[in-house]
């Protein structure tokens, strides 16, 4: 069977893994973002509490992912669980680090302005310090979507959903027919996945940062 | 309610609001000696104040504590009469007005969003906020249609600063802070930003406190001085000519720097001068009627007006043998003149490049009112520095009988009274 007949016979089982997939990555990554914004408008005024931030979840991402998997499976069982937990610590770092990053990087005689004119801390931050730093915490949430891709591949591991099982099953059976077609197909399938999220985050950079801090 | 309070803001903002700074005191954790040392002072409402002194003396962080940016350590702040030192700081910065160096617009948002920032925290409804910021942005001399939608990195230093004294002015706050507003514009938009803060303060009699190191500066806008050494102290406080004509010490005078004289000039106006009258003819009067005029007259020269009576050539009596019947190329053409409005430096400039020594005066559609020279100028500043002379001297005067008189009351005792 060549490579297109296997997609033509099996793309109905390969759109649902896809689907899932991309589900799953997107669902981690909202949270993901959530919590990593959180945790840089948290920390980023203090010295040591945006490294303690960043150094932890750098910490967290030289856990090897299968490693994190396997250690997850026992605490809290098989499928989806252990694939969203581990996915959100990922995508965690690069979302922490352009938060604080951007936050501090806002021009102090701003925020003093913003002071001066008599906005509260909470207008501020939302008015002012948030929209200023929101282009590099984009860029962050999209290095994260490109790295959760690849690692929730690795979720199949723990029967997590998505184009991994596809990818397992052919390592699995390497040598036998359709072997080298699974693989293809599923890695293909991250790539694009991959490709079409990229396009939507500069779709909503376009839409989201304002026209006077784009460049 | 919201709209309420909106309106006393503007019944305040048109009367400025009196500023009283007493034993105010700055003193940061582990430096031994206080940033801003027992600052007292009573600055009027509507009034121009300027704190002006080297840097690092503390101008600023006195300015700063007006509006509490920075957190006063001790001493008190009255603001139109009320006690401003424990209230809500974002509530008081409400009614403060602040402009700072380079602006500080916020580049996300549009030259509209960001003046309308004020007006919309304190709840005043959509249609009024927009009437006020084309209202605003007319004010500071931008054009609403062209400017409203337009991002800062569009505009030039001198127009961003212009919008940023308009988000200073959109509540129409009693008071206004200014620090250092114009110190990152280069030198002739300065100089036009200053013309426009004079008109502007000349609609508006706010009470200003404007901080900069530049002398000049201070003398061209305000309307009090505070000379301000390290920790704040307050060298002198008073007018531009008591300052330039009778500074306090040595810190003062140092600072004042060279051409005292000079500098006065900055502080009068052409109009505040006797203006000579000339002999004058129109470029339709017949030649036989202008040469009568020059000799009745008694000078050697005429000034010829154009059709709309604005200073057009100096025509004398050689120039007039040499015309033949036409006056179309005798005399010299009229290269400078200067407004009833401008200082008296200008005036002095254009009369030292004039190589007659004299420059005609117009009015506001530039037609000829007068004429000054040399002699009049020269005439004029020696009087005014007698008078300041004898100003300060009066004011010393006054200053040492009402302390004798407190010493006095004190010591008949009336200081247990007061104590009481």
């Amino acid at each position: 069977m060549t490579f297109w007949e296997y997609l033509g016979n099996r793309h109905q089982q390969l759109l649902a893994d896809a689907y899932q997939h991309a589900s799953a990555v997107f669902q981690c990554m909202v949270v993901a973002t959530l919590l990593g914004v959180l945790i840089g408008v948290a920390t980023y005024q203090s010295g040591w509490a945006g490294n303690l931030a960043t150094l932890s979840t750098s910490t967290i991402l030289t856990i090897p992912s299968l490693a994190m998997i396997g250690l997850l499976i026992p605490v809290v069982g098989l499928g989806v669980p252990p694939t969203v937990i581990a996915l959100t610590l990922y995508g965690l770092l690069p979302i922490v680090r352009n938060s604080i990053v951007g936050l501090r990087g806002v021009d102090p005689s701003l925020v003093d302005a913003a002071r001066g004119i008599g906005m509260s801390r909470l207008a501020r931050l939302l008015r002012v310090e948030l929209p200023l730093a929101w282009p590099p915490i984009l860029t962050g949430i999209r290095v994260s979507t490109q790295m959760l891709m690849g690692i929730a591949a690795i979720a199949a591991y723990a029967s997590g959903p998505g184009l991994g099982n596809v990818i397992f099953r052919g390592l699995a059976s390497l040598g036998s027919a359709n072997a080298l077609n699974q693989v293809l197909a599923g890695t293909l399938g991250i790539i694009v996945l991959a490709l079409l999220f990229d396009a939507a985050y500069v779709l909503i950079g376009r839409l989201t940062i304002p026209r006077g801090i784009r460049v | 309610m919201s709209e309420t309070s909106g309106q006393d803001g503007h019944a305040d903002g048109h009367h400025g609001a009196s500023i009283e700074l007493e034993s105010l005191t700055k003193r940061y954790p582990g430096s031994p000696q206080p940033a801003v040392d027992n600052v007292s002072m009573e600055i009027k409402a509507g009034e121009v104040v300027i704190f002006v002194g080297p840097s690092g003396c503390g101008k600023s962080t006195t300015l700063k504590m007006i509006n509490r940016l920075i957190e006063p350590t001790g001493g008190r702040i009255r603001i139109g009469g009320e006690d401003v030192t424990d209230i809500d700081p974002v509530k008081l910065r409400r009614k403060v007005g602040y402009a700072i160096q380079s602006a500080g617009l916020f580049p996300h948002m549009t030259v509209a969003q960001n003046i309308a920032l004020v007006p919309r925290m304190i709840g005043w409804p959509k249609p009024r906020i927009r009437s006020r910021v084309e209202e605003l942005l007319d004010l500071v001399g931008l054009d609403p249609g062209e400017f409203h939608g337009r991002y800062p990195r569009q505009l030039s230093g001198g127009q961003q600063q212009r919008v940023g004294v308009a988000r200073a002015l959109a509540a129409d706050p009693p008071v206004l802070l200014m620090d250092e507003p114009f110190g990152a514009v280069d030198p002739i938009t300065r100089d036009h930003l200053q013309d426009e803060l004079i008109r502007l303060q000349h609609e508006l009699h706010k009470t200003i406190v404007f901080v900069t190191h530049d002398f000049d500066e201070a003398i061209k806008l305000g309307d009090r001085i505070a000379v301000l050494r390290e920790r704040s102290h307050i060298a002198q406080f008073d007018t531009p000519e008591a300052i330039l004509t009778n500074p306090a010490d040595d810190f003062v005078s140092g600072f004042v720097g060279a051409g005292a004289a000079l500098k006065r000039l900055n502080l009068t106006r052409v109009r505040d001068v006797e203006i000579t009258d000339y002999p004058t003819a129109s470029v339709d009067d017949p030649l036989q009627e202008i040469f009568n005029r020059l000799r009745a007259s008694g000078t050697n020269e005429v000034l010829l007006l154009d059709r709309r009576g604005r200073p057009y050539k100096w025509l004398r009596r050689g120039d007039m043998m040499r015309a033949k019947g036409s006056l179309a190329r005798a005399g010299t053409l009229v290269h400078d003149t200067v407004t009833r409005d401008a200082t008296l430096r200008d005036a002095l400039e254009a009369v030292l490049t004039d190589s007659a020594g004299r420059v005609a005066v117009t009015g506001r559609r530039g037609e000829y009112t007068g004429v000054v020279d040399m002699e009049t100028l020269m005439n004029s500043v020696h009087e005014l520095l007698e008078a300041d002379r004898l100003e300060a001297l009066e004011a010393q005067h006054e200053l040492e009988t009402a302390r004798a008189d407190r010493t006095h009351a004190e010591q008949e005792g009336d200081g247990g009274e007061k104590k009481a």
